[in-house]
């Protein structure tokens, strides 16, 4: 856990608050994510995970109201969800979206290529893309015939979860968010799931799986995990923290709440 | 979220309705004003035989005391000052207005103003497969690939060079779909009409190319009212397109057009319209009233006309294309996009008239409304009494771009046949603040999202068109989304 040089961090986030409408959700969060890493963030419903992943993302519904939050030392505040996406930011959601009358191709080759022209490459062409996506259907062991289809549409929970996967396959981003991507599945989509994301990690690339349960920690091993409550990081550990709320619940962390404050600095 | 998205839809406002120039040219009008005298000079302009004057004359005079009569109609969900008719132009020709054989012929002007629609009427420089008949304010300008469509008997000409040289066909077709005294408009236009496309194809011939008309106004003060008939004989098949654009003016201009089609014996005529007139600014001011009746009649057995029709220019669309299902089992389709932006009012939809055994009708409307936008679809469904087991299928979706539009949906069903089967759908959605921010997170920016969704939503629709148009309406449908969303 500890290394000998320590690189620069990708992610930082220094006490940041955050609200989503009137409510304030998010009340002095710190976390640095170096490359490499994958880090988990756990806790029970309503403690502020989605909100964390939003605030990354920059969903426009969710305010940053102090603090900060660096991306390679850049204000991410500062960029449109876009250009956040261009820079190597990929969140894959909790409920994925439905685009009716938009083919998965269409929408994924846009999405590529749009990163692609960013980062000063030629787009790719129908052929080319196709190979790819071909390639890379393989990893979540997905249908050809899925990509002729509306955008998430009328697909099964769990097809939705492993299309999040092949898109971030696809799209190779430096930085991905994984928002609850164990839930709704079963077991047999869990372990697709997860070999896809396992596939991609790599020392350039990090990752910020946030779940509500540990089983998904079984299948992909993170680096550090981090608990969070009401708003605040409450505890954070290497992957045994993991096992040891499955063991003790999330009530466990909330008898001596000033403690724990001081454990997560 | 509101004021990048309003950012978004600014940027595309910005790229202006690219057609809005006016062509310097050098035009025949009359004095504005409406009465006998304008009818009979109108007919004497196109040499034309005494039974048409007789009939326009007819029309005149029932328009007439349809105007005294204040029956312009008022049920349409739109709302605009009176128009003044004895105000309007109602007829204007770019000079000389000889008959013209061959291109080298035609004012350069005129030909350049073509070029910059994207119109080419020379033949060399054609559209693959497409025959253009090119209409200017009031008169058909050129039509193309005339010879080569000759050879196998297929007509397609300006109506005025019908009434010459086919005056048998359109005087047994002509008002046979829409008579004259059908609607207060189509009274109008029948009265005054100057000119428009007329296509034959005959017995068992299936037209190799597409058909198409360009509409043009150009002329200031000039209403357009132009006709077209359009005929196939038993089991001919004919593809159709139109497509409109007119110059920006700060007022308002009238379009009053009449088409008829008619489809024989085991005959489908497939119709594209691509409406693009110009809107009116932000506020409201100028823009085409775009007054139109279109009706297709499958008067033989197993004979189907197809209404396909993407809408979204016009200050005030009133349109309704339908089809009276004659034939036993003949079929009616209607596939629509329109979409309101600005101060856009637009009242669309159909008319289904089941009349034969086994007809069937399906009709598909997508109504996009953004900016202070107003979209009425409103459509007929008639199933009449000796209509054994006709089934018509209707969906009306509605997309909301904002909070200050409006969408409305009027369903009208008349059944008299208990075999029928009839299916209504309808749903209204807004635009999603979730679906543009799952775009966006992949890196699509904000107004390619918006296009791609508004495309996706109107899907069934555009992959109806001929392929010339489909993207041209995709386009169009992004360029149309004009600083909206509030």
């Amino acid at each position: 856990m500890t290394r000998t040089v320590k690189r620069a961090p990708m992610l930082e986030l220094k006490n940041v608050h955050a609200r989503a409408g009137d409510a304030v959700i998010l009340k002095g969060i710190d976390l640095t994510v170096r490359a490499g890493e994958v880090h988990a963030v756990m806790g029970p419903n309503g403690s502020g995970k989605s909100t964390l992943a939003n605030v990354l993302a920059g969903r426009p519904s969710v305010e940053v109201t102090e603090g900060q939050v660096l991306f390679d030392g850049t204000d991410l505040t500062t960029l449109a969800p876009e250009q956040r996406a261009l820079e190597g930011i990929f969140l894959a959601f909790q409920y994925p979206v439905e685009i009716p009358g938009v083919s998965n191709t269409y929408f994924l080759k846009a999405a590529l290529n749009a990163r692609r022209v960013h980062r000063g490459d030629q787009e790719l062409d129908a052929m080319e893309f196709l190979e790819l996506v071909r390639e890379k259907m393989k990893l979540v062991e997905m249908e050809e015939k899925f990509m002729s289809r509306s955008v998430n549409e009328g697909f099964s929970g769990g097809e939705k979860k492993r299309n999040e996967i092949l898109q971030m396959a696809i799209l190779e981003p430096r930085l991905s968010i994984l928002d609850e991507t164990d839930s709704g599945l079963d077991i047999d989509a869990l372990r697709i799931v997860a070999s896809g994301v396992n596939a991609l990690r790599g020392p350039e690339r990090s990752m910020l799986v946030i779940t509500h349960y540990q089983r998904l920690l079984d299948y992909i091993v993170p680096d550090f995990v981090h608990v969070l409550a009401e708003g605040r990081i409450v505890r954070s550990g290497g992957k045994e923290l993991a096992q040891e709320l499955e063991k003790k619940g999330y009530g466990w962390l909330e008898v001596e709440p000033k403690t724990l404050g001081a454990v997560a600095r | 979220m509101a004021d990048s998205q309003n950012a978004a839809l600014e940027q595309l406002a910005r790229q202006e309705y690219k057609y809005g120039f006016v062509t310097d040219i050098e035009s025949e009008s009359v004095a504005p004003g409406l009465d006998e005298g304008v009818v009979r000079l109108i007919s004497a302009k196109k040499g034309e035989p005494e039974w048409l004057l007789e009939w326009r004359l007819r029309a005149l005079r029932r328009f007439l005391e349809m105007l005294e009569k204040h029956a312009e109609p008022t049920w349409a969900n739109v709302q605009y000052p009176s128009i003044d008719y004895q105000k309007i132009i109602y007829y204007s020709a770019p000079k000389p207005r000889e008959q013209v054989d061959s291109l080298d012929e035609i004012d350069p002007e005129l030909l350049r103003t073509y070029e910059k629609l994207g119109i080419s009427l020379s033949e060399q420089k054609r559209l693959s497969g497409v025959a253009v008949d090119a209409v200017f304010d009031s008169v058909s300008v050129a039509t193309t690939f005339k010879d080569e469509l000759e050879k196998q008997g297929i007509i397609f000409c300006s109506f005025s060079e019908a009434v010459q040289r086919h005056p048998d066909l359109v005087r047994k077709y002509l008002g046979s779909v829409v008579p004259y005294a059908d609607n207060f408009f189509a009274c109008l236009n029948s009265a005054v009409f100057s000119d428009g496309s007329f296509a034959y194809i005959p017995k068992g011939v299936r037209c190799p190319m597409e058909l198409s008309t360009y509409f043009r106004i150009n002329s200031a003060g000039t209403g357009q009212f132009e006709r077209t008939l359009l005929i196939a004989d038993e089991g001919a098949y004919v593809s159709y397109l139109e497509g409109c654009t007119a110059p920006m003016r700060d007022e308002n201009q009238l379009h009053a057009a009449v088409v008829e089609l008619i489809a024989l014996d085991d005959a489908e005529i497939k119709y594209s319209t691509v409406q693009n007139w110009y809107p009116g600014n932000d506020e409201g001011v100028g823009g085409i009233y775009n007054f139109v009746t279109k009706r297709g009649a499958c008067r033989g057995r197993r004979s189907k006309i197809a209404w396909t029709q993407v809408e979204t220019g016009s200050a005030i669309t009133w349109k309704y294309p339908s089809c009276i299902l004659q034939g036993d089992d003949s079929i009616g389709e209607f596939y629509s996009v329109a979409m309101t932006n600005k101060r856009q009012q637009a009242d669309t939809g159909t008319k289904m008239i089941h009349v034969g055994k086994n007809t069937k009708s399906t009709i598909i409307s997508k109504g996009i409304s953004a900016g202070r936008g107003q979209q009425s679809y409103r459509g007929l469904v008639r199933i009449g009494p000796k209509a054994e087991n006709a089934r018509n299928y209707s969906q009306c979706d509605s997309l909301l771009l904002g909070d200050q539009c409006g969408a409305h949906t009027f369903p009208y069903l008349e059944v008299k046949n208990a075999s029928a089967t009839v299916e209504h759908e309808a749903t209204t959605s807004k635009i999603g603040e979730d679906q543009l921010f799952y775009c966006m997170q992949r890196g699509i920016s904000e107004e390619d999202a918006i296009s791609m969704i508004v495309n996706g939503f109107c899907k069934q629709v555009l992959r109806e068109l001929p392929m010339e148009f489909a993207v041209e309406a995709q386009n169009l449908l992004g360029v149309s989304l004009e600083g909206s969303v509030g």
